[in-house]
């Protein structure tokens, strides 16, 4: 395939764009569970959402649960402010995606696939239909995938309604209940009670995407990509002050620096890695790389310019915390809100020394405290914009 | 099965716990205190074994696991595997103080005027862990719009946590589902169906929530300015019935253990503040005995012999007001069902401005009646356009044990210091079975003892021990128990209208069911809709509140399982020392026959001040 045709592909090199869906699903059908699951392990999968939970890991657990029936889900609830990769994935690359789902059925013993799109995508409905429609038609879906009565999966599509809460997983199955989109308690996880209190996966659109690239190719393919605690690549939605805005793929490892080169972002002062939920690095840091052990993300770099205030994007994303905060727990529910009054405040005023020292305990107390990923990252962009650029802020009155 | 029990250590102390305990459980075993505010013990009791109960939304109950890089719920972590946990560390410490700071940061109200003040679960907290209060700000004005100060159930926003134990109390131990959580983030709020009031919404007016409300937020309508008003009007005759259960309970309001019966030392305090008369609610309870008791007779008489369709078959009891705006919410096809005699509360608010003023001379007018009630829905029945068959409200006001034991405290009484003294004449003369109404099963017991007795012309005694009706006891959510009528006896006097014998009785096996809580009662209406075993009793009780009456939503607080059974205790132990334990022999209620119904029983006159009726709400 000719990577310049993907739309919204600016990079150079696309793995999905020499992947075959379907390899990947014959091969996995010829293989026991056990064996599948340990490929994947093998490779070191790791979750794409932005959390890295090693995907072979997740379906041993869910199958090692003994209740039936278990579930497939996919987030494509991809809410992350900057990240637009999975549109591209689910509109160029839905057989991927599909064929990944219907692996990891069978590595689980589900099946039952549920693709939960995010609201803002409804667009790509009928399109994912077709696609479904097309593989139901080609026997790579329903009651005996690939003609083997012992391999039954198919997927249904559920429209998110645009809370951001919803793409973290508990929140997501909540939401596909029918219930209010909110964290739930961690203890039991969802591989062992997860939609309708059953056995379920949750994986990101990418995550599922490389799953039949890896079965395809394997895993040493895979794990040569990258770094020993990140392996292989990932996409990256690039967006911001640079020339090339768009979608790339990079190996982990790679260094922040060589990604700004090449988008055209090299006079940067700074980028913001993994949306508002990441952190703000600085120039001084560019030598920094894009893994899990080092500038983890789910894939969104928001590259800011040499102008930019850096207090008002603080503002902006803990106005967004604010808002997206499902309001549940109360460090979540009132730390945004406090905290994005005092960033109004510390524009206008300054800061001053016992000031900065209460909201660190708060930002501290929301990462500690809060119920789920979404307050626990919220002060992750104040704080990192805080230490670096502390200096932007005007003097305090004494 | 100790092979299965996992040790784990909490601050250093090794325990043994089974698997499945919380975190928070195992260290209240170990009496090692962790503070919380959206865990509530009877939100996480073996009566709504449910996992999504636990909220953990609070996050104050923070715990360090070792290992693990955030802080846990511990209300919400079962142990499955042994670990290391602490309770208290400077990480913890700074978080609870900050969570605290941040619900003040929203807090308005005047705590020295709040209805919780000096009883307050966040109050408390503050001043445990030193809170700066102002240290994020606070509001200056309402953040919310107060609540229409004639809803029974008052809920301000402006004082609300965010614990949600409101909203989880009415889902899962009410099934009345009234209230929920709306917007997000910032607007998060607790709202009704379309934002609207307590009154117009298909709210129960149980309480429950207000029972468990660590603040203020949720309190009920304060009617004690009123009764002042009306003791210190020199034309008004201001009367007081005391049912069983506040009595049990108003103890715990002076600091006495739960379990600490008042009922005559309250006599004494309420003459003392001015009410006129103080009477008892178990005499309009033995009334309510007989006038219910000869409605199923005769329910069962028409169904059984005359094969008259008409009478609904099991009769559903009609004291509680909580159960009875559930069923007209939520069952109301099965309105027929329901017993047609009124309350205790509103029989005795009848009698007081009929017979009672006529016999002294009163101007029914210039009579007003109060109740203290353990319930906050009474103040909804009280207010009912039905209730009024004399030309009079029934009731005046009602309070709760709440309010009559801050206007005990600000006429400067001390309770528990008080002498003895007894009710008045002439509904001053107490049964057991009047008392036991406070507990769930009570009625059905109070009810068996008399048509047990009325039917086999045998002492019930003879049949259970010391007439304790242990089968229809006991805390259990839903309950069964059959009786088999071996022998009958003449009809008395007083029903001879209704049934000219009972010989058709003989053999008879009666059933009985028995739900409290209302999600328990949505388990009975379920299963009578199934035609489940519940569906071949013959009289069924419900309560609204969680223990029945000595549970209600009227009580102190906190209300927990422990303090239901100390409560309990109480009430079964006043039974057992009453000379008279059975509502037919209640000599009152026997005079008031005589002097006054004539007809007995479901006659004319009863049914005009006695019997009530219903209607479909949505």
């Amino acid at each position: 395939m000719d990577v310049q045709s993907v739309r919204g592909f600016v990079g150079t090199k696309l793995s999905f764009a020499d992947a075959s869906p379907d390899v990947g699903l014959r091969k996995s059908e010829a293989m026991d569970p056990e064996a599948l699951i340990h490929l994947v392990s093998a490779s070191g999968l790791r979750g794409r959402g932005g959390a890295g939970f090693p995907t072979g890991m997740k379906w041993k657990f869910a199958r090692a649960e003994v209740r039936s029936p278990k579930y497939i889900i996919c987030n494509a609830d991809e809410g992350e402010p900057g990240t637009f990769k999975d549109r591209l994935i689910l509109t160029d690359f839905a057989d991927l995606v599909f064929a990944g789902m219907a692996i990891a059925g069978r590595a689980v013993g589900a099946e039952k696939g549920i693709l939960y799109l995010r609201g803002e995508y409804e667009w790509l409905h009928a399109h994912l239909e077709g696609v479904l429609a097309r593989r139901r038609n080609d026997g790579l879906l329903g009651a005996a995938v690939l003609g083997n009565r012992n391999f039954a999966f198919d997927i249904e599509i559920r429209i998110g309604a645009g809370a951001y809460i919803c793409g973290e997983e508990t929140a997501l199955i909540e939401s596909l209940e029918g219930k209010r989109g909110e964290a739930r308690n961690r203890v039991p996880f969802p591989v062992q009670s997860g939609y309708l209190g059953l056995p379920t996966v949750v994986n990101n659109v990418e995550t599922f995407a490389w799953v039949p690239c890896v079965v395809e190719k394997g895993a040493e393919w895979f794990s040569a990509m990258g770094t020993r605690k990140s392996p292989g690549a990932r996409l990256f939605s690039v967006s911001g002050a640079c020339d090339k805005a768009g979608i790339y793929e990079y190996p982990f490892g790679t260094p922040l620096r060589r990604l700004l080169k090449e988008v055209g972002g090299e006079d940067a002062k700074a980028v913001q890695v993994g949306g508002a939920s990441g952190v703000c690095v600085p120039a001084a840091q560019f030598d920094r790389t894009l893994a899990f052990e080092d500038l983890a993300t789910g894939g969104s770099i928001i590259v800011f310019g040499p102008q930019q205030d850096m207090f008002a994007v603080a503002e902006n994303f803990q106005h967004f915390f604010a808002e997206e905060s499902c309001g549940q727990c109360a460090p979540c529910r009132f730390g945004n809100v406090r905290l994005h009054e005092a960033i109004l405040r510390m524009r206008e005023e300054g800061l001053d020394a016992d000031t900065e020292a209460s909201l660190r305990s708060l930002a501290a107390t929301m990462q500690a405290a809060s119920k789920c990923g979404l307050g626990q990252s919220a002060p992750n962009a104040f704080l990192s914009i805080l230490d670096n650029f502390a200096g932007e802020l005007p003097r305090p009155r004494t | 099965m100790t092979a299965d029990l996992i040790t784990i250590t909490i601050d250093g102390t090794a325990l043994k716990v089974s698997p499945g305990t919380t975190v928070l459980e195992a260290a209240r075993k170990v009496n090692i205190a962790i503070p919380t505010l959206c865990h509530h013990a009877d939100l996480c009791s073996d009566a709504v074994k449910k996992p999504v109960i636990a909220a953990s939304n609070c996050r104050m109950c923070l715990v360090d696991v070792e290992g693990q890089r955030a802080l846990q719920a511990s209300c919400a972590l079962p142990i499955n595997a042994p670990m290391a946990i602490r309770t208290s560390s400077p990480a913890i410490r700074r978080a609870r103080r900050d969570i605290l700071a941040l619900m003040m940061s929203e807090h308005f109200g005047d705590c020295p005027a709040c209805k919780r003040n000096g009883n307050c679960e966040l109050q408390d907290l503050c001043s445990e862990y030193q809170v700066d209060t102002s240290r994020f700000g606070r509001p200056g004005k309402p953040l919310f719009a107060r609540p229409d100060p004639e809803n029974i159930i008052q809920r301000d926003m402006n004082k609300c946590v965010l614990c949600r134990r409101c909203l989880r109390t009415c889902t899962f131990y009410q099934g009345v589902n009234a209230l929920t959580p709306t917007g997000k983030g910032q607007d998060v709020s607790i709202a009704t169906f379309m934002d609207r009031e307590m009154m117009d919404a298909w709210c129960i007016n149980c309480g429950q929530c207000v029972n468990r409300c660590p603040t203020g937020a949720l309190v009920e309508r304060d009617d004690t300015a009123a009764v002042w008003k009306a003791i210190e009007n020199p034309d008004k005759f201001v009367v007081i019935q005391t049912a069983p259960a506040p009595r049990a309970s108003i103890g715990e309001c002076f600091g006495c253990e739960p379990g600490t019966p008042m009922t005559f030392r309250m006599n004494t305090a309420l003459k003392r503040m001015g009410f006129d008369r103080v009477f008892d609610t178990t005499f309009s309870a033995d009334l309510t005995i007989l006038e219910e008791g000869a409605e199923l007779i005769s329910r069962l008489y028409k169904t059984a012999v005359l094969k008259d369709n008409s009478a609904a078959l099991p009769q559903f009891t009609s004291c509680s007001p909580g159960w009875i705006k559930f069923i007209e919410h939520f069952y109301p096809d099965y309105l027929p069902h329901l017993s047609s005699a009124k309350s205790p509360q509103q029989m005795m608010g009848a009698v007081i401005k009929t017979y009672f003023a006529e016999k002294n001379g009163w101007d029914p007018s210039k009579v007003v009646t109060v109740s203290l009630m353990p319930c906050t829905a009474k103040k909804f029945e009280a207010a009912r356009p039905e209730m009024r068959a004399s030309g009079y409200r029934d009731i005046d006001y009602v309070l709760t044990t709440r309010e009559l034991a801050r206007m005990i405290k600000q006429a400067g009484i001390d309770l528990p210091a008080m002498e003895k003294s007894p009710f008045d004449n002439p509904f001053g003369v107490s049964t057991g079975s009047g008392v036991i109404f406070a507990a769930t099963g009570g009625v059905m017991e109070a009810a068996l003892r008399t048509v047990l007795e009325v039917v086999t012309g045998d002492k019930v005694e003879n049949l259970f021990d010391k007439a304790d009706i242990v089968p229809v006891r006991g805390f259990d959510g839903v309950r069964m128990a059959e009786v088999t009528v071996n022998r009958v006896g003449p009809v008395p006097a007083i029903l001879s209208r209704l049934v000219p014998d009972f010989e058709w009785l003989r053999g008879a096996t009666l059933r009985v069911g028995l739900a409290h809580g209302t999600a328990n009662a949505v388990r009975v209406m379920q299963d009578i809709e199934d035609g489940g075993p519940l569906s071949t009793c013959h009289f069924i009780e419900f309560m609204a509140c969680p223990g029945g009456c000595l549970g209600g939503g009227g009580q102190p607080i906190p209300t927990s399982w422990e303090i239901r059974s100390a409560r309990a205790n109480a009430i079964y132990g006043e039974d057992a020392n009453y000379v008279v334990r059975k509502s037919h022999e209640n000599e009152d209620v026997l005079r008031i026959y005589r002097e006054f119904f004539k007809e007995g029983p479901c006659s004319h006159k009863s049914h005009e001040l006695l019997h009530t009726h219903y209607q479909e709400r949505v």
